[in-house]
């Protein structure tokens, strides 16, 4: 078993560097052929995910308490997903202890046990599934072995329950047996579990997280705290583009509770006693900035255009391009998207520590390693002396996935020679978002004299998302071409189609775009599902008909065919309006989990009003069925939210609007009454969940509208004609 | 300057410099009750949200002054793990929480409602819990709400009875 298990560790290698491995291996002359890009592209799409930290001791990943509790220290980050109560369920079933007896806590940098990548992109149950089993089942023979010999017995006559293991009569429990251990021996990887075996795996067991939650527990960034803690704030720009020239302190200096003003070559920020005092003299001092062109909505707009920056296929089967060419004959529809906040409530911030030579910084991160590189790089210190403190995050959404704001907590920090957290006020977070790019996206097809399909496109013209990322070296975008965050959900998921083509189009826009869940998926679903939906009505077909009959037969048709049997079924799916009702079905498939959703709708007041959600989808394994429930519901909701209200603009150089209210969101009275999901297992290893649940939901809504009204809605937010 | 107030069922004497100073950072910063959170600061999300004498209040944007002399309930003093405030405990048993930031705003919105009206309709749950949830939680919140309002009345009832 060993031997698999390092086969999965070399393959995870290879895969981790992947971006920077295909950067060395692709120079030459394939460089710039897109089947190659293609190939890539059809890989990142697949769905699968590697682990990127240290698996190779469970010594980095367990504690033993000794009231025998087993602490797994969690390299992924606990964001609302559910993760910690995921992998404990993975571990508390290799490990032979019950739920009740397992913590878990986030691991620190300085831990050993740290992720190379990230928490996000759907991928820390999936894969940590073979890894921290594997893990956890070494383990368990580690303390079974010192058991036996403590016990005087062979390890094979132990029987083990809930951390305590018994033989011949006598108890001992894993606390005992792990007492005065100095040196473990780790044995080959034990044979894991069969699925009929499985104590905890598959079951609704309740969030390991939720009474802190519910009693209020101090467990966030925002409520970290140190002796001495002074208060930090930076003075952010409001408009696109500016950067920090120069300030002039005079004012703020003598303000009072002032300990420091601290001015560096990129930013200017105060150091006080109390957070309204740092507040107080931030907004008294007088900042030089570089001036930029003063950007409108408009502008923007005209940047997001298909056609204009660069295009790159990223899916061709068949020959869609000259069969489209001639558009005679060839329907055409144009949907647009418009720029998203991430707006979780929890603002980004750290608590910073900085002594002679070290660091200690506590804070809501998605990116640890990212974020003690940078940490290290402009302090100056080895990274090994940057510790990181991840806490629970008050929503990460990708919004954590880059935390410049903990360099400048830090430089304040080191300045005043004690602990100083630095938060951003809601202003600052949303007008220095890392955005979900807006979006323009045509789609065209022509029909067969059969009322089939014949060609199929997608181009859509988007803002970077991968690209401009530091997660992402800077070589993959000649490499890859098209944005692997803008294109995802973006490709064609009915290959029965003989001919379909994706074309991506590049666009960089003048502020900063990037991973917002789900990435493209929630724009391109919504712009595909749309225009299948258009396609059925033009051709006077079930549009849930229409659909299965473009999907190929192979596993990933199949299963895509299943949840949308599911859902029709589930729901009693009718491409008719009922007593002011109408339904509306769409699906997608988001890193190899597809996902199909009918709403019901009616006008009220002359708006929208979702009723009732019903959604399938087939993640392969539930680790824990209740939290991927949970994790629909949510999605459907945020994904309802920015489909139907959410929208940020540019006025004048700025991005508004800056505060919740004016930036409209999906609140309890907008929320559907009833959501159903039902969770279909076509595959043997749990795959993603968080994010693709929130791709059917925009065309879902718009079609149901369109069968209401009549209006196609092309556009998100969605909102009705006046004259309805 | 010194200001008296109850938090918690216990009285309690903030010395603070600015009586302008927001509820909340004297929650926070001096007092350690950090269950009560910050979002936006200006009363426009609800993750602040406290009982100040009968009524939900946005701490972010009631300035200390305001609160003298004033009985104060956060999150904190709702209820604790071996005794639950109904509504955490019908928190708890729909699974509510993902992130789980807004949650204590969302709970002490729903504490005040409950007191005020034992029997809420969905009706009266879209007209006064305003507050914004990111994860998408509202579908488990109403289920939560009217469990909460179950639980609630039961133990009235009981309390009744035993009078």
């Amino acid at each position: 078993m060993s031997k698999t298990k390092q086969g999965t560790s070399r393959r995870q290698f290879l895969v981790k560097s992947g971006l920077g491995t295909i950067g060395v291996l692709a120079v030459g002359t394939y460089l710039f052929r897109n089947p190659i890009r293609r190939t890539i592209a059809e890989k990142l799409d697949s769905g699968e995910s590697f682990y990127m930290g240290d698996t190779s001791s469970p010594i980095i990943w367990f504690e033993i308490t000794t009231n025998n509790n087993i602490i797994l220290h969690s390299p992924k980050v606990e964001m609302g997903q559910g993760t910690f109560t995921g992998l404990a369920q993975l571990a508390a079933d290799e490990l032979e202890v019950s739920m009740e007896q397992m913590k878990v806590v986030h691991a620190s940098s300085i831990s050993g046990n740290m992720d190379s990548f990230a928490t996000g992109g759907s991928t820390s149950i999936s894969s940590l599934w073979i890894p921290l089993r594997e893990l956890a089942a070494t383990m368990r023979e580690m303390i079974l072995n010192e058991a036996a010999l403590k016990m005087g017995f062979s390890t094979s006559d132990l029987h083990v329950k809930d951390g305590v293991v018994s033989v011949a009569g006598n108890k001992m429990t894993y606390a005992q047996a792990a007492e005065n251990v100095t040196e473990w021996k780790i044995p080959d990887t034990p044979i894991l579990k069969n699925v009929k075996d499985f104590r905890y795996i598959g079951k609704p067991v309740a969030r390991v997280d939720l009474k802190d939650k519910v009693y209020g527990a101090p467990i966030f960034g925002m409520d970290a705290q140190l002796p001495n803690m002074a208060y930090g704030a930076v003075v952010r720009s409001s408009t696109i583009g500016s950067k920090y020239i120069d300030a002039d302190i005079s004012k703020a200096e003598n303000m009072p509770g002032v300990i420091k003003i601290v001015k560096e070559h990129d930013f200017v920020g105060v150091v006080a006693k109390s957070l309204i005092e740092a507040e107080n003299a931030k907004n008294a001092i007088q900042v030089q900035w570089s001036k930029e062109r003063n950007w409108q909505t408009a502008d923007i707009e005209e940047m997001i255009v298909v056609g204009k920056g660069e295009p790159f296929v990223i899916q061709k089967e068949g020959d869609a391009e000259d069969i489209l060419e001639d558009e005679k004959d060839v329907i055409i529809s144009q949907y647009k998207s418009p720029i998203g906040a991430h707006a979780q409530l929890e603002p980004n911030g750290a608590l910073a520590f900085v002594e002679t030579n070290n660091a200690t910084i506590i804070m809501s991160t998605q990116v640890v390693k990212l974020s003690r590189d940078e940490i290290a790089k402009r302090l100056d210190l080895d990274e090994d002396k940057v510790n990181i403190v991840p806490t629970f995050l008050g929503g990460g959404f990708g919004r954590r996935l880059h935390t410049p704001n903990a360099i400048q907590a830090a430089v304040m920090s080191k300045a005043v020679g004690r602990p100083v957290k630095c938060f951003f006020t809601r202003k600052e977070e949303f007008q220095n978002d890392t955005f979900r790019p807006p979006t323009h996206h045509v789609l065209k097809a022509k029909l067969s004299e059969e009322g089939m399909i014949e060609a199929l496109e997608h181009n859509v013209s988007s803002g970077d998302v991968a690209f401009g990322s530091p997660m992402v070296p800077s070589i993959a975008a000649p490499i890859l071409g098209a944005d692997l965050g803008a294109w995802r959900g973006g490709m064609i998921q009915y290959r029965g189609i003989p001919n379909y083509r994706t074309v991506s189009w590049r666009v960089t826009l003048p502020f900063a775009t990037s991973w917002w869940r789900s990435l493209g998926l929630l724009a391109n679903t919504f712009a595909i599902e749309s225009f299948m939906d258009e396609l059925a009505v033009r051709l006077k077909k079930n549009p849930v008909e229409f659909r299965l009959a473009h999907i190929q037969d192979d596993t990933k048709g199949f299963r895509l065919k299943e949840v949308i049997k599911a859902v029709v079924k589930k729901s009693g799916y009718k491409d008719e309006v009922n007593n002011g009702r109408a339904m509306g079905f769409a699906a997608s498939t988001d890193a190899n989990t597809p996902c199909a959703q009918v709403v019901e709708v009616s006008i009220e007041d002359k708006k929208i009003k979702v009723h009732k959600v019903t959604c399938a989808m087939d993640p392969g394994i539930s680790v824990n069925p209740d939290q991927v429930r949970a994790q629909c519901e949510g999605a459907i909701i945020m994904g309802m939210s920015a489909a139907m209200f959410e929208k940020m603009e540019v006025e004048n150089g700025a991005l508004t609007p800056i505060i919740y209210g004016p930036y409209q969101m999906a609140l309890m009275k907008n929320a559907p009454k009833e959501i159903e999901v039902v969770l279909l297992q076509n595959d043997d290893k749990p795959g993603a969940v968080g994010e693709p649940p929130l791709g059917p939901i925009g065309a879902a809504i718009a079609n149901a509208v369109f069968r209401l009204t009549g209006q196609r809605l092309r556009n998100m937010p969605l909102q009705l004609n006046n004259h309805f | 300057m010194k200001i008296t107030f109850t938090i918690n069922r216990k009285p309690q004497t903030v010395n603070i410099e600015d009586e302008n100073t927001p509820l909340l950072w004297v929650l926070r910063d001096i007092l350690d009750l950090k269950a009560t959170k910050f979002g936006c600061g200006k009363g426009a999300c609800g993750a602040c949200t406290v009982k100040v004498e009968d009524d939900a209040i946005r701490s972010c944007s009631y300035a200390v002054k305001f609160a003298k002399g004033k009985s104060i309930t956060t999150l904190e003093g709702l209820g604790t793990a071996e005794k639950p405030h109904p509504v955490q405990q019908a928190w708890i048993e729909e699974i509510v929480p993902q992130c789980g930031y807004c949650q204590p705003g969302f709970m002490m919105a729903t504490a005040v409602l409950l007191d005020k009206n034992t029997n809420p309709t969905d009706e009266d749950l879209d007209k006064n819990i305003s507050n914004v949830c990111r994860c998408g939680t509202y579908y488990r919140m109403r289920k939560a709400i009217h469990r909460a309002a179950e639980i609630k009345r039961a133990e009235t009832l009981n309390t009744e009875d035993n009078v």
